[in-house]
């Protein structure tokens, strides 16, 4: 058994410092991502996730420039363009809007620009790859604070908000008859994905952040319907994505060809997609005994 | 033979309205979508709002509800809160939401905060589900739902929360002649017993005769109300249309016809689609 | 800047614009703005595992692209799967960080990839791209009348024996092929703008089908001849110029049709005629 383990696990894992802070890290931030991706999922904003998570790079490479801490450039670049879309009314963009893939094609190019004065102009090296895919192992423990703060404000806004924002979804109409203030309740939805998006482009990086945020809550939305149980599915599954993701990655430190480590992200994305698929598989014969007993009659719709 | 349902209890001139609706107004793109409508409810009444498509039914419940401002005249609402029952919802067979769910969310969907469980509320919403006769579908995700087990479901959210009014926006249009009736025969019973004021948009009357106290007949932003014997007759559609129209009672159904028989007749609603016997 | 080895770049984005800017044309308007998001992601993989095993980067985006076209194409048969192919689109992403890790010029290597290299046009490489580029040219303009046709009317086209499942599956591979010639020089997170901005500007001026896509052609070779140029004198990245001045024709159109629009009086709706035409 010990041999199992072992061979599972390379020596030096639980004691490697820069794993506990990629373990510590990368789990609140997945949990974040899991719980403020089921909202995201559910109101059918996955692609403004996706933008944002792309204009998010935009805010990364200039945060180099500036010397500052890349989370700070992620936040903030992300929220603003959430504060945006808000205002132009992308506010429940259901399929492939031009708009806001033009918009996310100009944030790119500005990102190639930022990340292209990076590398002439600093002395920072690997910049395009801490950006885009993300640097989990070399998370300063001195981000810790700045990570638990957003990570605690994006969880406030989605549990303060819970109730009003699931009605919200479902119909606006319902949720106004109510007394819910659904505009701002949507902007504060977006801005919660906005930093969500932002936390997750520093563990698996802004380009992937899309994985992070979707993934893990469509799996959970395979296994449940109750809303609450979603939430919680898709929090554990983004959680052991990133923790096996982090265990292989330090595994791989010896692996060819390169023997320098495969990038953290790439088994991440991998697992998570491994896992939705099985939330398939499972779930699809779970969804269909949803119902206690028969319909009483049945009606054509 | 009449077309009025005879009231089970007089309501007397005296008791409040649950709705007033007054001299309302509304100007939508330079267009007078609604022109001085006017009438009122009692608790307990059940009244069909009744009129084709575009003769602005759906924008004088928006009114009422506060979704849309109206130009000019007053809505007067005074009971304990109103039920909306939309016509159609989006729902995505992902949402994550049960049937269960979203009635609970009749009663507390605006409160901030993570609900803890309590057992008051699930007997509560247990109970609301017993009463749209959908126990049996309690589980099911609200996006697996047929349109009328949809119906039930909002109908449950609307009355979880004890409304002394509830709007419905044409809840028969996508259901078919078993369901109408059984909608209609759930809806007459909650507001007999319940006391419950009920406006229900339609664009044909003959399915709510056999519950609806009066009638609001709208056209062209216009509208008639009163009981039904007074108000579907030809002097008083006529004018509300602003041409000559006929009401034709056929086996206890009703037809309104436009055309004076000279060319083409057209009616302005089909009851064809209903063969059952006379409502 | 025109100078020997220049010259090859000049030409190789001179054919990729003129096909962006066809193929570009029929994907705003099939709405397929999905598809041409996502074949880029999974060429980048193509390439970059191309590069790894010392294989012509061309042909490894080409085998990506065509196999992530056919796949989209067969998925899209089955069901509405956009989270499966997102997420696969991220692996995809994920398999090409991974490849290039493995080389020593992992970083350079991603970022001529993600967001294009002028320089890195060979002479070697003018004759595939040209190929490439013809066969979709000529794809397209024998294609024309079914692909217009199950582009803007999918039902009259299916009557007419146009198959969509064939067409779409035809158009995918061209826009595979339209991919793998752009990538290199513009990179795969821009491919999209280039291939969205210009059509939709164009589109915005005009309705007629074959100005449009002359337009379109024209827009994007200036947004290509512009963005060479100006990178060529400042070393900026050619992907910044491409997203900035797509999103500038993209504006541009959207100001133009605002400000055509308001000038068009607002007609009056039609008033409710008592014919109804009964759903």
């Amino acid at each position: 058994m010990g041999h199992v383990f072992r061979a599972v696990i390379e020596p030096g894992f639980f004691t490697s410092s820069p794993v506990h802070v990629a373990l510590l890290a990368g789990g609140v931030v997945a949990l974040v991502s899991g719980v403020v991706g089921t909202f995201t999922v559910m109101r059918g904003q996955s692609y403004a996730g996706h933008a944002l998570g792309d204009l998010s790079a935009t805010g990364g490479a200039a945060s180099f420039l500036a010397g500052i801490s890349p989370l700070w450039g992620f936040a903030g670049t992300s929220v603003v363009a959430a504060g945006v879309m808000d205002m132009i009314g992308v506010r429940r963009p259901r399929g492939r809007d031009l708009a806001t893939g033009i918009v996310r094609g100009a944030g790119l190019g500005l990102a190639a620009l930022f990340l292209y004065w990076d590398t002439t102009r600093t002395s920072t090296t690997g910049a395009p790859i801490t950006i885009l895919f993300g640097s989990i192992f070399t998370i300063g423990s001195s981000m810790i604070p700045a990570i638990a703060v957003l990570s605690i404000v994006a969880v406030g806004i989605v549990a303060v908000l819970y109730r009003p924002l699931l009605l919200s979804s479902v119909s606006t109409d319902l949720a106004v008859v109510r007394g819910v203030p659904v505009r701002v309740a949507g902007a504060l939805c977006l801005a919660a994905i906005a930093l969500a998006v932002s936390l997750s482009a520093i563990t698996i990086g802004a380009i992937l952040s899309t994985a992070l945020l979707v993934g893990p809550a469509a799996a959970a939305l395979r296994l449940t319907s109750r809303p609450g149980l979603v939430l919680v599915w898709s929090a554990l599954i983004g959680i052991a994505a990133t923790w096996i993701g982090v265990l292989l990655a330090y595994d791989s430190y010896y692996w060819p060809p390169a023997r320098q480590g495969w990038p953290v992200s790439f088994f991440v994305v991998v697992l998570i997609m491994l896992f939705y698929l099985l939330a398939q598989v499972v779930g699809g014969r779970i969804g269909r005994d949803s119902r206690n007993g028969e319909r009483a009659c049945s009606q054509a719709s | 033979m009449t077309m009025t349902r005879q009231p089970g209890t007089q309501e007397s001139a005296a008791t409040p309205d649950a709705l007033a609706v007054d001299g309302v107004s509304v100007r939508l793109g330079g267009r007078e979508v609604l022109q001085d409508v006017r009438f009122s409810i009692k608790p307990g009444e059940f009244v069909g709002l009744i009129g084709s498509n575009g003769a602005g039914k759906t924008t004088l419940l928006r009114v009422i509800l506060g979704l849309l401002p109206a130009s000019s005249g007053k809505v007067t609402v005074s009971t304990a809160g109103v039920g909306y029952v939309p016509q159609k919802i989006q729902l995505d067979p992902d949402m994550p939401l049960r049937a269960r769910d979203l009635v609970g969310l009749g009663l507390d969907g605006q409160r901030y905060g993570i609900p803890f469980p309590s057992r008051a509320r699930r007997k509560l919403v247990d109970e609301m589900l017993r009463a749209v006769d959908a126990e049996h579908i309690g589980n099911a995700r609200v996006g697996n739902l047929s349109g009328g087990e949809q119906q039930r479901i909002l109908i449950a959210h609307a009355l979880i929360s004890r409304p002394g009014l509830l709007l419905l926006d044409e809840p028969l249009a996508n259901l078919d002649i078993a369901s109408e009736q059984e909608v209609v025969a759930l809806l007459g019973r909650i507001a007999r017993e319940q006391r419950i004021a009920v406006l229900i948009s339609a664009h044909e009357m003959n399915p709510l005769l056999p519950v609806m106290d009066r009638i609001v007949y709208m056209a062209h932003g216009r509208a008639a109300s009163g009981p039904t014997d007074e108000v579907v007759t030809g002097e008083r559609l006529s004018e509300l249309y602003g041409h000559h129209v006929d009401v034709i009672h056929v086996h206890g159904r009703v037809l309104v016809v436009a055309g004076r028989g000279e060319g083409l007749d057209i009616p302005i609603e089909h009851s064809g689609a209903h063969a059952a016997d006379g409502a | 800047m025109f100078s020997g080895f220049m010259t090859d770049t000049w030409i190789v984005a001179t054919m990729v614009a003129v096909v962006a800017g066809v193929v570009g044309f029929f994907v705003v308007l099939r709405g397929s703005a999905f598809v041409a998001d996502a074949l880029p992601t999974g060429a980048f993989a193509g390439a970059a595992g191309a590069s790894l095993i010392g294989v012509n980067t061309l042909i490894g985006l080409g085998a990506f692209s065509l196999l992530g076209a056919l796949g989209i194409g067969w998925l899209g048969r089955r069901a509405r799967h956009d989270v499966a192919v997102a997420l696969a689109l991220v692996v995809m992403l994920g398999l090409g960080v991974l490849f290039l890790s493995f080389t020593t010029e992992y970083a350079p290597e991603i970022y001529s990839l993600l967001f294009g290299e002028v320089l890195g046009i060979s002479v070697n490489e003018i004759a595939p791209v040209a190929a490439l580029g013809a066969v979709c040219i000529v794809a397209i303009m024998v294609m024309y009348r079914p692909l217009m046709l199950s582009s803007v009317m999918p039902e009259l086209a299916e009557a007419r024996g146009v198959r969509a499942y064939r067409i779409e599956m035809c158009f995918l591979v061209v826009l595979a092929l339209a991919t793998s010639m752009a990538l290199p020089v513009v990179g795969a997170l821009l491919i999209f703008s280039l291939m969205i901005g210009p059509p939709a500007a164009a589109r915005a001026v005009t309705n007629r089908p074959l100005v449009a896509m002359g337009l379109s052609v024209i827009i994007a070779l200036a947004t290509v001849w512009i963005a060479i140029a100006v990178s060529y004198h400042t070393d900026w990245p050619v992907g910044f110029f491409v997203g900035v001045i797509a999103a500038l024709c993209y504006a541009a159109g959207r100001a133009w049709t605002a400000v055509s629009q308001t000038r068009l009086t607002r007609v009056a709706e039609p008033s409710a005629l008592p014919v109804e035409a009964h759903q």
